[in-house]
Order: C-alpha cells, then structure tokens, then sequence
C-alpha cells in the first residue's frame, strides 16, 4: 500500500510537469492551430536561466523571474519572426519550422550557456517527507502547487477577463472572433507569451528535482506532447488529466511491471486512445472542413 | 519527340549521379553521395505519402529501423543471405505498414503525428532494449553482402565508398522510376485527389482508405530498403536509425526540396546529408545554422528549395 | 546548366570546409561534442583541443605543428562513420582519436582497420580491443573491468547479493550486460535489475521495487549523466542505508555536486587517479601527470576535470609519444602504428600504459581505484 502510494507520489510530480507541458501546447494550439515542438526548450530556459541568474550573483526569485521572462519574450519572438510569416502552412511545414526553433534555441543555449548538467537546491530544503510510509521531497510540493495555481489562475483568466474570454473565442472560431472585433493576431502573440512563461515556470519549478541541460528539450516536448494528445489537443482540462494520467501511469508502469518499457506504455495508450477515440480523451469534435 | 516530365527528371538524375564523380577530390565525396542516395530513397518514399497522398509520418525511421535490423539479424539467424534480408525487411515493414495503416490512417494531421511518432518510438524502443537479440544501444554488426569480393574476382577493384555509391545510385534511379510511374498510374491520380480533400475524393468514387493505406505501406517499403542499404554500407546499425530525430530528418528533406515531386526531395536529401559536412566550418554554431535553415526555408519557400529556384530561375529568364 | 551550377555551389560549400595544408602533422578526431552522450564528448574535445594548443605553443613535435581535425558526431555511428571517412579520405590525417560512444568507436575501427589508419577509441566496450584489431586501440578500463573491481570490493565486504539499477543508454545496458556476466565469478547474485531511460526525472519506483527485494546488501547502479546523480537523491529519500556503488560513468566532482556532498556520502566508484590528484602520495607515479592536466584544464575551462577528458589527455599522450619514437614528422600510418604498439610505461591520467600485440588496452585491474565520496570529495580507499 505504501508503495502505490510511494509510486503515486512520484507519478503527480512528472504528470504536473507533463501537465504544465501539456497545457503550452494547448494554448499555442487553441490560438494558432500550431502544435509547437519548442515547448520544451521554455522549460529548458526556466531552467537554464536561473541556474545561471543565481551564478550571476541574483537571489533565487529573481533569478526565476528573470529566466520567466525572457523565455516569454522568445516565445513572442518566436511567433513574430517564424509562426507568423508561415501563416497558412501545412501542418508539416509548421512541424518542420517548430523543430527547427527547437533545434536552433538548443543549439544557442550549448553556446550562451553551457553544455554541463546542471542544478540548484530545492526551494524548502531538500530533506524528505513522510506520509503513510512514503516519502516526497518538498520540492515535489512546489511542483504540484505551482501547478495547481496555474490552473486555476488560467481558469480564472480565460472565464472571468475580457482577454481570455477572446482566447477562448480565438480558439473556438478564429473568422467569427475576428468579425467581432477580436485581434486574433493580439491573440496569438499572447498565448506563445503565456506558453513559454508557464514552460519556463515549469522549468524553474522542477529543476531542482530532474537538473537541466541545454539539450534536456525534445525529449520533454515529446511528453508533453504525448500528455496533450493524451487529454484531447485543445483542451486545458484534458492537458491537466492527460498529464497527471501519464505521469501516474509511468510510474505505476515502472514500479508494477517494467522499468525498461514504461516510456512505450505511453504510446501505446495514446495509439490505442486514438484508435478508439480519435480525439482524446476530452477533445471537441470538429467537423472537418472541406 | 518530346519528353514526358518525368523522362526528364530521371535523365536529370541518372546524368547528376554519373557525372558528379568527374568533379570529386577524394574518395570520401563518394561516402556522402551513397548517403545522399540512401536518404533519397527512403524520402522517395516520403514523396509517394505526404506529397501525393498528403498524409504525414513523424515515425518512418521505424521501418528505417525493420530494414536495417532485418539485414543485420536474418542472415546470422535465418541463414538466409542478404540480398533476401532486404527483401524480408521489406515485406516487414509492408505488414506492419499493413496493419497499423488501417486505424492509424483514419486520423487526420497532428493526431496522425502523434500515431506514427509512437509507432517509430516503439519500434526503437524495442531494439535498443531487446539486447540479446538486437545489441541494445551499441548496436549491432551487419554480415557483407559480399558484393565487393565478388567484384575483386572478376578483377574489379573498388573501394566500399565507390561501390555503394553506384549501387545506392543505381537502387535511387530504379525507385524514383517507380514513384514517378505511380504518379502517372490511376493509384497516383486518385492519392493526388484525396490530398486536396478526402471528402472531395470520396464523392468521386474514390477508395479514400484504401489508396492511403496503399500510400503508406509503400513509402513503409521504401523506408525499409533504404535502412537495408544503410546497414550493409556501414557494416553496423545501432537504433539511432530508427529514433524520432531520424524520422524529422526524413520528413525534413522531403519537405524541404520540394515536397510534391521527386527531384526536389532526392533535392532536400542531398541538402540535408551534404550541410552537416559543410557545417563543421561553424563548430559549435552547427546545431543554430541547420535549425535556422529549416526556418527559413520553409517561410520564404513554402513549396520547397527547387520549386523555389526553378521559379525564380524561369522568371528571369523571361525577362 | 543549372545542373553544373548546382554541383559547382555544392562543391564550392565542400571546398569551404578543406583544411589549409600548412600544418604538418594531421591528427584527426570525431567526438560526441553534443548529443546524448556530449557531457562525456564535450570534456574529451576540451582536452584534445588544449592538448594540441600546448603542445604547438611549446614548438611542436619533431619540430612540426600539429593540426588537430576534430568533427563532432553527435554520438552517432552513421555520423562517426562519415567523419572517420573524411579524416582518412579527404583530411590526410597519420591517426585518429576518438568514438566516444562504444557504437561510434565500431563504426570508426571498421573505417580504420580497412584504410589502415591507426586509431585510439576513448569508449569504454570491451569488443573494442577484444579480439585485437591491428590498427585500433583504447584508453579507458573496459566495463567488464570496472564491474570486477566494484565486485572485488563487495566479496571484500562480504556483499553477496546485489540490486542493479542501470541506464537504457549505450553506457548502462553494455556495463549492465557485462555485470550480469562477471558476478558468478564473485560469488555475487544480481537480485534485482531494473532499468530507466536517459532523460528520466525521477527513479524511485525502480528503487522502492529495489529496496522491497529480500535480502539485498547492495545496490549498483552503472550510468553517466544525470540519472546516477538522480538515482543517488532517490536513494537517499527512500532512506536505503545499503552501500551504494556507481559506476566509473560518474568520476567527476559534477556527480557529487549535482547528488549533494550529503546524499553523496560514502558512494563508492571504480575511478581513476586523476579525481584524487591532491591526494596521491608524492611517490605515487601519475601524480605529476595528473596534477599537470588538472590545472592546464581546470585554469583553461573553468570547469571540473572528468575522467572522460582524461582518457582524449591519455589517447593523445600516447599518439604524440608514438610520433615521437617513431621520429618522422611525416610518418607513414603502419609504423606508427608499430610505434603505438611499442608503447610501454606510458603515464596516463587514466593508468599506465604498456600495449602489446595482443593487448591494446594495455592497462590492468590496478590501475582502477577504489574511491568513495566522504564530505563531498574523493578518497582513495585503502585496500588490504
């Protein structure tokens, strides 16, 4: 009992990273139609970034800050210099121009920074907690936290403010949302803003626990990437239960049946998911226009 | 006589590959244009789905990985000799092709990503972790096809950078011959129908599934072969052929030359497969000039580089 | 005549990269600088690059310069198999070091042994060297070996039964494979044996399944990067109080740092002299040597030395001490090749090396030491 408790554990702090992951793609996508591939290089950066504001001498939070930031200034940068020109792409060439960014941010990262692994203390120290016989560290706490005050912060945004209500029409309806006076183009600027900063919030929330490299990107992207198709493409709800589903099954997977395959037990879900239900699990059905 | 387009393009290509030794300083030029080749093959393939069928794969490196594997575990397991390896892989690659196309097919764009993403990452999966069989992560030696003794007693002397370049060459031309009669063939005109609109095709009496899957598992072949050539060239595969970045490679050449026919993706292929080489001049600026590249191009040259430079090329000449 | 503009571009792209034919002696190197296995290529190009700075600003070898040719191959064999063709075909290089990975250093000794080229392999896989190739020889202990010594040191301790966690990398499945094969020499028995993959963020359900197995006395865990640093917190968190051996993929003071010097505390790692340099005792033969690279590595990059690193310091050591032997600052590639073979009582930071011909690691057990971590540094620890 405590181990699945043990395992749970583990499973929410990767989900509620994968979660944060999952819910960039899902902003990005909702505004642009864009599935950016460069997720993960925000949370590479939050990362990155602090690690090196606190080695310039800056105190932790506004080493964090500073990282946030200026990874959400690259997120504009990188809808105003290379998502935009592309409007109106095929979907394979916006996937080509996303990894290309991926694979560009990586590669000026190994050069403005480093290529060494690298890490900072946990935000509460770094001893481990006891619950019913399993253990959490605290920085797990703030992982989880952090993501849950996201979430709700998005959730008040997009319902309550007169911008995330013109998000969510963005997203519903781009033509309709434009006819009533939306700048759809506002629009899509803000959300890669927001994507990154919540990626580079990601990224400062779990270093402490995973470390960072400048080449830790694709690999995250493609889990939460997996995380968002998991949930349903599209959908912030489905990006939190994707992610925190993946999580949880990874770990279940590694701690009950085989740490070797726990990576492919993703995957064959979601081919198995799309099988049965082509639109994740909380996907919209879309008529498909002709 | 007039020549059909496609006469053209291959005279195009057969003259490119024969001529291109004259102009090479050394023996490692051949090297790269036998890479250049297997890539173009495996990008061919690539042409026949997302560029007449419209349907993406962010997973070909998988059946990459089936041919390669299948050259390097047949012979030793089976007995078999190479030349049928190739053929085994192939078939592989058609079945799986065959059975995961039917459901996979049915999804639409980036949900069709994510499907054949998974597909390839399970199929590297397997044969980095399933070391007994496959040599996990180091890899795994691949038996020699034996061409070049044979050659050397009949008393030919090449080099293994000389033979593979005109054996791959050769293999190139026969494909894109294939994928360029198919274009022509009643199956390429119904892929091209169901690239614009699957719901406009359907209307025509068109078999929508069936033409895709028939896209599929054909570029799944061609994928196969050219993993095949990859490993007895190199003597060594390991499963970074079939990892995701080798499938974006794929995708990438074939998008960047000119996704809509052969010549501009065998184009992209030997783009991408030369710029590493030329990109070592940038040290540690690689990894940022390819990814710029990848931008750029596909901004400011939607329909891919040898579109582009045709175009550019023809309207100035009618100037 | 778009055709001929095409060929000409790319061939004018190709004449770009051709080296200016200046320097005298060529030595080539293809390296993972980046990719998954670059925090072990990084160090390894650091070192060959200041090696040759030093050497050429102390007026070279037999008189000449060296030009070092250094391509990174990401860790790919296909790459490292191109690059090795390019060095020997296109760059006119007398030698090469390199692979870091075991994959790229087979795709490169096959181009080798076919042009006859000598080459030094900086990876670890004991098929490098085993059988012998003529041509091909390497620097590092093979896995096989560290797994002995890490075994040696648990039969010492009366450790019979063991817990293996290892990376799905090319570093953890090839030693894990070998720790599985060697154990029954030592009376050990693996009891558990899980595995996670390189960019994991957290290891603890592989380790609670670890802890849960009855009768466990030890745990090893063979991988470099960030999951041994990783599986270390874990370890700690879990509250395993086992004696806990990672593998020679760790020897830097990066693991200890990125661990914390408290969860890092009484580890134990197969490792070389080079982490203990200020340590040794003053009789002790690597000192020099490994207090020289040190410091020129250390004072040049800013950075921790790496045992990685020291293995491109010893390939490189050996080759220039080759050359030199061999006396001709055009030397023909089988002589040196001889030369390397000759090679006997060589100081590396790694060992010392004395090659035969059928030995071409020309190292022993001995020159592993044992180390631990006690407040955050390496410490040598006696052995009977």
């Amino acid at each position: 009992m405590s181990d699945l408790l043990q395992f749970l554990f583990s499973g929410l702090t990767v989900g509620a990273v994968y979660a944060l992951l999952a819910l960039g793609f899902t902003i990005i996508f909702n505004a642009s139609d864009v599935v950016n591939f460069a997720q993960g290089e925000f949370v590479m950066l939050g990362g990155m970034g602090t690690v090196f504001g606190i080695a310039a001498g800056l105190p932790v939070p506004l080493a964090a800050l500073a990282a946030i930031m200026g990874t959400a200034f690259l997120g504009v940068a990188l809808n105003k210099l290379a998502i935009e020109p592309a409007r109106g792409a095929p979907v394979v060439s916006v996937i080509i121009i996303t990894i290309g960014a991926a694979i560009f941010i990586q590669g000026a990262a190994s050069v403005l920074f480093d290529k060494q692994i690298h890490r900072y203390p946990g935000f509460s120290g770094e001893r481990a907690l006891h619950f019913g016989g399993a253990t959490l560290l605290p920085q797990s706490l703030w992982v989880m936290s952090g993501a849950a005050m996201i979430f709700v912060a998005l959730w008040v945004f997009f319902t309550r403010s007169l911008t995330g209500k013109a998000m969510l029409a963005t997203s519903n309806n781009r033509l309709a949302a434009a006819l009533v006076g939306i700048n759809t183009r506002y629009i899509m600027t803000l959300s890669f803003g927001l994507s990154a900063a919540i990626g580079a919030f990601a990224g400062v929330l779990v270093t402490p626990i995973t470390m960072t490299a400048y080449n830790v990107g694709i690999g995250l992207a493609l889990s939460g990437f997996a995380a968002a198709m998991l949930g349903g493409l599209g959908n912030p709800v489905g990006a939190l239960v994707g992610g925190l589903l993946l999580g949880i099954l990874e770990a279940l997977t590694a701690g009950y049946i085989s740490s070797q395959y726990k990576d492919a037990v993703a995957f064959i879900l979601i081919i198995l998911l799309l099988f049965f239900m082509p639109q994740g699990l909380f996907g919209s059905k879309h008529a498909e226009r002709v | 006589m007039r020549l059909k387009p496609k006469h053209i393009s291959l005279l195009v290509l057969f003259v490119l590959i024969v001529m291109a030794p004259l102009f090479f300083p050394s023996g490692f030029y051949y090297r790269v244009g036998a890479l250049i080749f297997i890539n173009a093959i495996a990008v061919t393939g690539l042409v026949i789905l997302i560029g007449y069928a419209g349907q993406i794969s962010l997973g070909h490196a998988g059946f990459v990985g089936i041919g390669a594997y299948s050259c390097a575990l047949a012979p030793v397991h089976l007995g078999i000799s190479p030349v049928f390896a190739i053929a085994l892989g192939a078939a592989l690659s058609a079945g799986l092709a065959w059975i995961v196309g039917r459901p996979i097919l049915k999804l639409h764009g980036y949900y069709l990503g994510v499907a054949t993403l998974g597909l390839g990452i399970l199929i590297s999966m397997v044969l980095a972790n399933e070391a007994q069989w496959t040599g996990g992560p180091d890899g795994i030696a691949v038996p020699d096809l034996g061409l070049r003794g044979l050659l050397r007693d009949w008393g030919f002397r090449v080099s293994a950078g000389e033979l593979w370049y005109w054996l791959a060459g050769a293999v190139l031309i026969a494909g894109a011959w294939l994928a360029l009669n198919l274009f022509d063939s009643p199956t390429g005109r119904a892929l091209r129908a169901l690239h614009g609109s699957d719901v406009a095709a359907r209307t025509m009496g068109i078999d929508v599934p069936r033409h895709k899957l028939h896209a599929f598992v054909i570029s799944a072949v061609y994928a196969s072969v050219s993993g095949s050539l990859l490993a007895l060239m190199n003597r060594l595969v390991t499963p970074d052929v079939a990892g995701f970045m080798h499938s974006v490679h794929l995708v990438t050449m074939t998008v960047l030359g000119g996704v809509g026919s052969v010549l501009g993706a065998i184009f992209g292929a030997t783009i991408l497969t030369a710029l590493p080489q030329v990109l070592t001049v940038f040290h540690q600026y690689e990894h940022m000039v390819l990814g710029l590249v990848m931008i750029l191009v596909m901004i400011f040259m939607p329909d891919g580089l040898l579109p582009s430079l045709l175009k550019r090329f023809r309207g100035r000449a009618g100037k | 005549m778009k055709t001929k503009t095409i060929l000409a571009a790319t061939l004018a792209m190709f004449g770009l990269a051709a080296m200016d034919a200046n320097a005298q002696i060529r030595i080539g190197a293809s390296l993972a600088e980046t990719g998954p296995a670059g925090a072990l290529g990084d160090p390894e190009a650091k070192t060959l690059r200041l090696m040759v700075e030093q050497i050429n600003q102390d007026g070279g070898i037999l008189g000449e310069q060296i030009q070092l040719v250094l391509y990174d191959d990401g860790g790919d064999p296909n790459n490292a198999r191109t690059f090795a063709t390019r060095l020997v075909e296109h760059d006119g290089v007398v030698a090469i070091i390199g692979g870091t990975t075991t994959g790229t250093s087979m795709a490169i000794l096959a181009v080798a042994e076919e042009e006859e080229i000598p080459f030094i392999s900086v990876a670890g896989g004991i098929e490098i060297i085993d059988p012998v190739r003529p041509f091909t020889f390497k620097t590092p202990h093979t896995d096989h070996m560290a797994c002995q010594k890490i075994f040696e040191d648990m039969q010492e301790r009366g450790i019979s039964r063991v817990g293996m966690i290892s990376g799905t990398d090319g570093f953890g499945a090839s030693m894990r494979n070998q720790c599985l094969g060697v154990a029954g020499d030592f009376g050990i028995e693996i009891v558990a044996d899980e595995r996670y993959a390189p960019g994991d963020a957290d290891m603890v359900p592989q380790l609670t399944n670890i802890r849960n197995t009855a009768g466990l006395e030890a745990v090893l865990n063979p991988g470099f990067g960030s999951g041994p640093a990783i599986v270390t917190r874990n370890y700690r968190q879990l509250g395993i109080e086992l004696p806990f051996y990672q593998s020679h993929g760790v020897a830097g003071q990066s693991y200890i740092d990125l661990s914390g010097a408290e969860n890092a505390e009484g580890v134990r790692v197969p490792g070389t002299a080079l982490l203990v340099a200020d340590r040794l005792a003053d009789d002790d033969p690597q000192r020099d040597v490994v207090i020289a690279y040190r410091d020129a590595y250390v004072g040049r990059f800013n950075e921790p030395v790496s045992t990685f690193g020291g293995y491109a310091h010893d390939a490189m050591a050996i080759l220039v001490d080759a050359i030199i032997r061999n006396g001709d600052p055009n030397p023909d590639p089988r002589d040196l090749r001889d030369a390397i073979e000759a090679t006997s009582g060589l100081v590396g930071t790694t060992g010392t090396y004395t090659f035969s011909d059928s030995d071409h690691l020309g190292l022993d057990l001995s020159a592993f030491r044992l180390l631990e971590i006690r407040d955050g540094i390496w410490v040598e620890v006696e052995q009977p």
